[in-house]
């Protein structure tokens, strides 16, 4: 298979226009013939749905939740950033290009990413005549922040809320079309299928999880705007929902998946508390601007502090090792996610972790709030000082907060080309399930970015190109092939229901994530990935063996939804390891022991790695077929990250 | 800690319901309140009996997905959400009552999960600015809003559409989730040119829809996690009686 990335000749800076004015556009008069198919109302769901609706498509818009309003985008905090350069800080379009490859440590495409900063500063204004109300200056113009290490005041917020207030802008449009009569919304309804015929996608199979029916929705095209799979990792900051199914049943039709092992993990986390947790919470990372982190000097004193018999505040300064000031004297603690994960990871793994269970690090604001005073720091601070005290039950103003690192995003996804259109003709991916402008590592603030370039601006251009060169038909749900999948559907369902086995789905969950965050998480070397890869096998054969499933599927039944999300984990996990077996580098989010500079950061090697790993699956069991995408870089110079 | 529960259970929305007793042990004050209940489905489901259905998705108190009424108390004795309750707000030995919300417009689908679709209907209805997406806007600098302004209107748009308004008043009344709609998009400039025609419309499908009227109790306010304030009902009356004066279509 050959990989065409269907990139736009031309200068970087002219492709998308020429691209657009090249583009084959769908008739006004005919778009209403065109039945249109969205899986997902986050930030990309919705927004491409309310789009294409507005352009006159039939659009069937789906999501599990009980509402398209609460949706994983929501859960976003910092901001959106745009090259609007509103400060006048020399930010541009090409600054939010280069620093969104250069963040990526050169993995990730030239001409996607460019598209993304030239189309962030229309997302604004969208977002602004939709009623988004980001936070203002006094003066009464649109406020900026810096985030995540960049050197220009780039990002966009709405209080903490960012991810909220666009999200709720998206379903705002969404519902107005819906009552247009554009929309038909689809909630509590789960895709477990793509259809497909003579090569191409024409429709879904869904569940609705009420009644369990399984129905099919044709379609001339299929949009998956489906989020990522960190829940792979079992603890993640992502919603308890979210997951792999409707990417990895499009995967198992022909869909490559890309860059699996690119994970980001999140340095500034609550820890985990004990075998009851669900989930990990994410603190803003601002945080970093003043708080310090640090650890004891020595496993003795740590010890004692994880017994509890000494206090943070009682460690005397000469006893206190402020890790990342020490090893990073010019960043400090404000170094990029990465490399503050490995660190708490390599501190706590030396046994100077803190807390009861040693596997956290203190972020200390005491140094602040002597500094600039205790209001100072609350009127920064005070909502997310509020959160971590509702959650632990200590108060931050008075002693350090603890942190650890947590799987917050995944960089890979299903691929995709130019268009947004994956390898399979009519099934496009968007937002965090593709894999396509964030390279080995997404910056702060771009995920936001993205699902809206993806939705609002990107595919309804691209999406008339394809059904404007297509022969209409009209494709009905009749056709034998959705016969065929409806039955394969069912067929899962009452393989995971007859097992009726000794362990609940849970057990499974948490023991691949175990495996996934101990051998494929924050760091990785090839004897621990060969171990994880036998041990997710074994997980698998014992899940189909004992998996024990309650109930029945004609009802609403969460054990029964959970069980095939992890099912499907199970073999993204395999897939995961292989990857990242493959990948014999270090680069962004992809820590290879084996492969590091002298100083210990990440050592690309692009001579041999600079590529996209693009896997096709082959069958049950059965090895995945690799698939190379090669990156070129005409426009960004690459170098080695430094941050000494 | 060690605990009683005393949950609703209920098979779907056309049967009859009932509460069913547990006894919880070893649970940890750390954990949260839904982890609490994870615990307790983890047992049920290794006996073999079928699991509490309650929904919850982000679990940080955003996506408004949890909705249990807890001893008499949406979202249960402190004002966060539910996925934001912790087991420290409790006592060993302590007995809970955990119900769905109960209202008309929102019927129970299974145990403890409701059908909160009449919100999305009262947002259809109105709930948006009628711009077209697709970047014909202007900059987004030519609209100027001062900060106190914008502050209020995220204040209003700070609601997450859990319900717990709902299910905290006896009348079982939508006004503070609606206000909070109204409020938001009519205090900024880009949604005041529609701000009547929505109060009007929204107000009409809340009716449609089966909620209750307002008899400014105060009860759906103080119940919020997201505090949402009952200026915003204020506002929303205003609006609609202003509306209601002028409009075309009385
Ligand atoms: C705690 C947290 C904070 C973050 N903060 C920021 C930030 O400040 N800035 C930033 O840029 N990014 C941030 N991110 C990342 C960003 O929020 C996400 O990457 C982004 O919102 C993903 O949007 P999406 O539209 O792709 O998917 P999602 O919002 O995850 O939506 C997925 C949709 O797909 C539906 N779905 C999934 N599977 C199925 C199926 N099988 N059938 C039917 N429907 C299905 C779901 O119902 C949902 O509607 C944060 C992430 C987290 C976890
Ligand atoms: S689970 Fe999202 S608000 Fe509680």
């Amino acid at each position: 298979m050959k990989l065409d990335a269907k990139i736009p000749e031309g200068p970087i800076a002219e492709k998308w226009t020429k691209h657009k004015f090249d583009v084959k556009l769908v008739n006004p008069a005919n778009k209403r013939k065109y039945d249109i198919i969205v899986v997902g109302t986050g930030l990309a769901g919705a927004s491409a749905a309310a789009s294409l609706a507005e352009l006159g498509y039939n659009v069937k818009a789906f999501c599990f939740q009980d509402s398209p309003r609460r949706a994983h985008s929501i859960a976003a905090q910092g901001g959106i950033n745009a090259a609007k350069n509103y400060q006048n800080d020399g930010d541009s379009v090409f600054r939010l290009f280069y620093d969104t490859v250069k963040g990526g440590d050169y993995r990730s495409r030239e001409g996607n990413v460019y598209r993304l900063a030239e189309v962030s500063v229309n997302i604004i204004d969208q977002c602004v005549a939709q009623g988004v109300p980001f936070a203002r200056e006094y003066g009464g113009k649109l406020d900026n922040r810096s985030f995540g290490g960049a050197q220009v005041s780039r990002t966009f917020y709405a209080k903490g809320q960012t991810g909220q207030q666009l999200l709720l802008g998206a379903y705002s449009a969404l519902s107005r079309q819906v009552a247009n009569g554009k929309v038909k919304l689809y909630p509590r309804t789960e895709m477990l299928d793509v259809v497909m015929h003579e090569g191409q996608a024409r429709g879904i199979v869904t569940r609705n999880l009420i009644t369990g029916e399984i129905e099919s929705h044709a379609g001339h095209a299929v949009l998956l705007c489906t989020g990522g799979y960190g829940n792979v990792f079992y603890l993640s900051t992502n919603a308890m929902g979210s997951n792999v199914t409707a990417a990895w049943r499009a995967h198992k039709k022909g869909a490559l998946m890309a860059n699996p092992c690119y994970t980001q993990i999140h340095p500034t986390c609550i820890p985990v508390s004990g075998d009851h947790q669900s989930k990990l919470t994410l603190m803003s990372e601002s945080l970093r601007n003043d708080g310090r982190v640090w650890v004891p000097k020595t496993k003795e004193m740590a010890e004692k502090v994880q017994k509890g018999e000494v206090k943070a505040a009682d460690i005397p300064e000469e006893e206190r090792d402020y890790y990342l000031e020490r090893r990073y004297p010019s960043f400090g603690n404000l170094v990029p996610r990465d490399v503050a994960s490995r660190n708490a990871k390599y501190v706590c793994d030396e046994g100077r972790g803190v807390g009861p269970t040693g596997l956290a690090v203190y972020l200390d604001f005491a140094d602040a709030i002597k500094r600039d005073g205790e209001s100072t720091i609350e009127a920064k601070y005070g909502n997310l000082f509020d959160i971590y005290a509702k959650i632990t039950g200590e108060n931050p103003y008075k002693v350090p907060m603890k942190i650890y690192p947590a799987v917050h995003y995944t960089m890979g996804g299903l691929w995709v080309d130019y268009n947004l259109s994956t390898n399979i003709p009519g099934l496009y991916a968007l937002g965090e399930a593709n894999f396509s402008d964030h390279g080995a590592n997404r910056l702060g603030a771009s995920a936001l970015m993205q699902g809206l370039a993806d939705g609002y601006f990107v595919i309804p251009y691209t999406i008339g190109d394809f059904l404007a060169k297509q022969p209409y038909d009209h494709f009905n749900e009749d056709h034998e092939s959705f016969k065929k999948t409806e039955e394969e559907v069912k067929g899962r369902i009452e393989k995971l229901l007859s097992i009726k086995g000794s362990k609940p789905v849970d057990y499974f969950h948490k023991k691949l994530g175990k495996v996934m965050w101990d051998y494929c998480g924050m760091s990785r070397d090839a004897e621990g990935l060969k171990k994880a890869k036998g041990m997710v096998q074994e997980i698998k054969e014992e899940f189909w063996k004992d998996v024990k499933v309650i109930g029945s599927n004609e009802e609403l039944n969460m054990t029964l939804e959970k069980a095939g999300r992890v099912a499907d984990f199970i073999e993204l996990g395999e897939l995961m390891i292989d990857d990242a077996l493959n990948r014999n580098e270090s680069c962004g989010g992809h820590f290879r022991e084996e492969y590091q500079t002298e100083e210990g950061e990440a050592k690309r090697d692009d001579e041999n790695f600079s590529y996209v790993a693009a896997w096709e699956y082959q069958g049950e069991g059965k090895d995945e077929v690799l698939h190379k995408e090669d990156l070129k870089f005409e426009n960004v110079k690459l170098t080695q990250r430094s941050y000494k | 800690m060690n605990l009683k529960l005393k949950i609703w259970r209920q098979e779907n929305a056309n049967s009859k319901g009932g509460f069913e007793e547990f006894q919880m042990k070893d649970v940890s004050v750390d954990s949260s309140f839904l982890e609490m209940l994870d615990q307790l489905n983890y047992q049920l489901e290794e006996e073999g009996k079928d699991p509490i259905h309650f929904d919850h998705d982000c679990r940080e108190g955003i996506c408004g997905m949890c909705s249990l009424y807890i001893n008499g108390e949406p979202h249960g004795p402190t004002q966060t959400t539910t996925c934001q309750l912790h087991m420290r707000s409790f006592k060993d030995g302590d007995t809970i009552v955990i119900e769905p919300w109960r209202a008309t417009a929102f019927p129970v689908v299974k145990d403890l999960v409701v059908d909160r679709t009449s919100f999305d209907n009262i947002i259809q209805a109105g709930g948006y600015i009628s711009v077209n997406t697709g970047g014909t806007t202007s900059d987004a600098n030519e609209i100027l809003i001062p900060k106190e302004v914008a502050n209020e209107a995220m204040d209003a748009a700070t609601c997450i559409g859990c319900g717990a308004c709902v299910a905290a008043c006896k009348n079982a009344s939508a006004m503070l989730f609606v206000s909070a709609k109204v409020s938001h998009l009519g205090l900024l400039p880009q949604g005041k040119v529609e701000a009547k025609k929505r109060a009007e419309n929204m107000v009409a499908q809340m009716d449609a829809e089966g909620f209750g009227a307002c008899t400014n109790t105060g009860a759906c306010s103080a119940q919020c996690p997201k505090e949402i304030s009952l200026t915003n009902i204020a506002r929303l009356n205003r609006e609609y009686l202003s509306a209601k004066f002028t409009s075309d279509n009385n």
